[in-house]
């Protein structure tokens, strides 16, 4: 662990989202762990304070040695943002948002994700689109899974959603973030909340993104997949962090050729 | 009466309550939420609320997601 540094830096404004405030930036999915223990231990070390569940059937993950997701992940402790992962119709993901509510007992912060197909899971925006008009006409306050067009995102910004989501790289790929320009573009043009959500693959992709001015990503295959998950979700902490401190400090402009750092002058030779 | 639970037939008395069900799926106490024929029961009528013989009722709970 490093330490503190002796000098005070001005402190950081926390993330807001839908009024309440958040001090970590990175927020994480409870999918593909070994076990109930792996998730606890990986989140705890993750340090975030938003978690994604997913709504199923009671006969489909139901192991009788395991406890309940929810109480390893806590509601008392955590903010649950239940998904709607796996609904390809902004009707399905209606359905699933209100089971949600229903679930957590009138906790109506959601994050929508409409699919479009297997094989990229790319979003479906115009049935997002759809969903988040309803959903928001009924009170549910909506982070939006998105594709990268920043006028899309503007559009759900403008329609209520309380924080843009837009993908990386497809779900579950690793593959980092693809488009920085456009996600660029969508952070300057966004009064509300932007996070990078899939793609990530490792730290120095959370960082990139963080560098790029997001204000949180959110992740769950690149620490669940790690060969030590409970480790990555340290580093991507760290990497977080260290993205968020970069872009706050604002990095030297880029130059095509080199530009000596000792000085010129007084040299003996 | 047969109702369809979370995609299979199930057998109940008639006059069952969502409250029966849960109780019948040994859920009792858990975290769940129930809908009926598409729309949500809140946990404070399940005990009153009478299913009908073809109703179509989901039972859900958290698991892993991201």
């Amino acid at each position: 662990m490093s330490e503190t540094p002796a000098i005070q830096l001005p402190e950081d404004k926390p993330l807001e989202i839908a009024g309440r405030t958040y001090q970590s930036r990175l927020l994480v999915g409870t999918g593909k762990y070994r076990d109930m223990m792996e998730t606890g231990h990986a989140i705890e070390a993750s340090g975030a304070e938003i978690v994604t569940v997913a709504v199923r059937r009671t006969n489909l993950g139901q192991n009788p040695d395991e406890p309940n997701l929810l109480d390893v992940i806590s509601p008392e402790h955590y903010t649950i943002l239940p998904n709607t992962a796996g609904c390809y119709t902004a009707k399905d993901a209606v359905r699933t948002c209100k089971l949600a509510r229903e679930l957590l007992d009138g906790h109506d912060l959601v994050k929508l994700e409409v699919l479009g197909e297997e094989k990229t899971l790319y979003p479906n925006m115009t049935e997002t689109l759809v969903a988040a008009e309803e959903l928001i006409k009924d009170g549910f306050k909506i982070m939006v899974y998105c594709s990268d067009d920043p006028l899309l995102a503007k559009r759900l910004e403008e329609m209520g959603c309380v924080a843009i989501m837009p993908l990386g790289a497809p779900i579950g790929s690793g593959l980092g973030i693809q488009n920085r320009y456009n996600i660029r573009l969508i952070v300057e043009n966004a009064s509300v909340p932007v996070l990078v959500d899939a793609g990530v693959g490792t730290a120095s992709d959370a960082t990139i993104a963080m560098e790029l001015g997001c204000d949180g990503v959110l992740m769950n295959t690149a620490i669940a997949q790690a060969k030590d998950p409970i480790r990555m979700a340290n580093a991507m902490r760290l990497g977080i962090e260290a993205g968020r401190e970069s872009y706050l400090a604002g990095r030297m402009p880029k130059k095509l050729y080199a530009s000596a750092s000792s000085p010129i002058d007084g040299t003996f030779f | 009466m047969q109702v369809q639970v979370n995609g299979d037939a199930m057998e109940l008395p008639s006059g069952a309550t969502v409250a029966t069900l849960i109780e019948q799926m040994a859920l009792a106490g858990k975290r769940l939420a129930v809908e009926v024929n598409e729309d949500i029961v809140p946990r404070s009528q399940h005990p009153d609320f009478v299913l009908s013989d073809g109703d179509r009722v989901e039972v859900v709970h958290a698991i892993g997601g991201g």
